[in-house]
């Protein structure tokens, strides 16, 4: 049972803030981080994997400090993101070198275990540099298994991966979780962390702005005001027609275009031909104006 | 330690610019059999040859092949991380790629300029010896600054180069008070000691006295160590996400 706590962390390179004030606590069983591109997911990996230290704040792996301190690296195995490899050296043996490089007893067995969980026993005597993005992606994955630690710190790890070896690496992460492992995994798909992940911790432009199961997340997400753009023959009247049929909160009346605002989608999508129908009014173009990823989660911070 | 050693030897031989490290001791071994047929082995000629070219301008050049090659590539794409997140202290790791620097010096720069001492002109060995004596000391306050480098910034190849070419081999050969700063003179005065009265005939003079050469190379050797130490066990590693 292993449990890394950030308490108030922050970092900042310069004056652009990275993460801004972070507590969160990762235990046993899949975590999975959650934010758009540049939200400060790497950032926060890299200070609880120790290659950064906080501006402000702690990281702390059972109590103890992850900055300047490698015996962590007994606990923690960590998927870093970029691909760069070893590339001249074969899968077994960069595999060997890592189980040696943490001093394990019998480093051969160990490298052959770590092949075998990730189904790259077949390929390993082939020099790294011929592997496919998905084959460097479970090497990557073996060498944090390799000493078999009680945590798994993952950055981005589905990039790049198929859908089959995406479902392969899923049943690994779940059985790995299973076996009471702190798991912690990055990704800008809710899709993929909610199928796996147990704990979802959102992130957003550096900011903690949501934490919990993914059906909570998921709500907080589906039940925000939604915004759409239309353009009629008459958005006037289509605006008047739909207040009064109660199917938006708010209609804006702009240059030669509605935008309607409305908390609840589903009824909204089902009144609006009818009001508009009934009214008389022919709709040209209906489309959601915020439904970018990062409206979504642009939402979840302003909330 | 043994697993770093080889990682790194393998990085350093492994690449395409490996390749430099044999072309350029052999270019400069031609150039001395080159130099003793045209001066009909006379000592000063090869002294001149072995003082320029091998000691000033190809020793320099390979210690920065050497020096940036150890660790540099691993810090600039990030496969580093594969040795760092590991429970080794970061002393052994930057150590051991050290070991492997000096040890490469030796084999493609030393030895080479040695031998080319010998090739071009040497009367019972003594000019080779001297010079050896002057390139090993240089060579290692060369690549453990160019390692340091390395690891202290990204543009280690750059900043090396303008000082190897620029600081070393022109301003330290003519400008007076750049001499007493320069890795080459502190080096060339053990040799000028060692060749006695020789050593004015065949122009191997130092601008600075034993003592004085000899400290300021450890000082430079021990606190360039000290510093790639102190960086890389608060190196950072994140990638833009």
């Amino acid at each position: 049972m292993t449990t890394i706590v950030l308490e108030s962390v922050s970092r900042w390179y310069g004056n652009v803030v990275a993460v801004n004030d972070v507590s969160i606590t990762v235990g046993p069983g899949i975590t999975g981080l959650l934010g758009p591109n540049g939200a400060g997911k790497s950032t926060l990996i890299s200070m609880m994997g120790g290659f950064l230290a906080p501006s402000t704040g702690t990281v702390t792996l059972d109590g103890g400090p992850v900055w300047r301190n490698p015996e962590i690296y007994r606990t923690i195995g960590l998927v870093p993101e970029p691909e760069a490899m070893y590339d001249m050296v074969t899968g077994q043996q960069f595999l060997l070198a890592n189980a040696r490089l943490h001093g394990l007893a019998d480093a051969g067995a160990a490298a052959r275990r770590a092949l075998e969980a990730v189904d790259m026993v077949e390929p390993s005597d082939r020099p790294i540099a011929t592997y496919s993005k998905g084959m460097k992606q479970r090497i990557k994955m073996a060498t944090a298994l390799v000493h078999d630690p009680s945590v798994l710190l993952l950055d981005e790890p589905f990039n790049g991966m198929d859908p089959r070896q995406r479902l392969h690496l899923m049943d690994l992460l779940t059985r790995l979780a299973s076996e009471g492992r702190t798991v912690l995994f990055s990704s800008h798909i809710l899709e993929e962390v909610e199928q796996i992940a147990g704990t979802i911790e959102v992130l957003v432009a550096g900011r903690h702005a949501a934490s919990g199961d993914y059906r909570r997340i998921r709500r907080l997400m589906t039940e925000r005001p939604h915004q759409y753009t239309i353009t009629s023959s008459d958005d006037r009247r289509l605006a008047g027609a739909l207040v009064a049929a109660g199917a938006a909160d708010g209609v804006t009346v702009g240059a030669g275009a509605l935008a309607v605002q409305t908390s609840d989608w589903g009824r909204f999508v089902h009144a609006l031909p009818r009001v508009a129908r009934e009214a008389g009014v022919r709709l040209l173009e209906v489309s959601p104006a915020d439904e970018s990823l990062e409206s979504v989660f642009a939402y979840l911070v302003a909330r | 330690m043994s697993t770093v050693v080889g990682l790194t030897v393998r990085g350093l031989l492994g690449r395409r610019r490996s390749l430099l490290l044999v072309v350029l001791p052999v270019l400069l071994l031609v150039l001395a059999g080159l130099t003793r047929w045209a001066s009909e082995g006379s000592v000063a000629a090869s002294a001149s040859l072995t003082g320029g070219f091998a000691m000033g301008t190809l020793l320099p050049l390979m210690c920065l092949l050497i020096g940036t090659g150890v660790i540099g590539p691993e810090i600039d794409d990030g496969s580093i991380v594969y040795l760092l997140a590991k429970p080794l202290p970061r002393r052994t790791i930057l150590l051991a790629k050290l070991g492997v620097g000096l040890v490469a010096t030796v084999v493609f720069a030393v030895l080479p300029v040695m031998a080319s001492a010998a090739i071009a002109g040497d009367e019972g060995l003594k000019l080779t010896a001297a010079y050896g004596l002057a390139t090993l000391l240089a060579g290692i306050a060369y690549t453990t600054v160019f390692v340091a480098l390395s690891v202290l910034t990204r543009n280690a190849v750059i900043i090396g180069l303008l000082y190897a070419l620029l600081w070393e081999t022109v301003l330290g050969g003519f400008v007076p008070g750049i001499r007493a700063v320069s890795v080459r003179q502190w080096a060339l005065a053990p040799a000028e000691a060692l060749l006695g009265d020789n050593a004015k005939a065949w122009g191997v003079e130092s601008a600075v006295s034993v003592p004085v050469g000899l400290s300021l190379l450890a000082v430079l050797v021990v606190g360039a160590t000290w510093l790639a130490i102190r960086r890389l066990q608060t190196l950072r590693l994140v990638t833009a996400d």
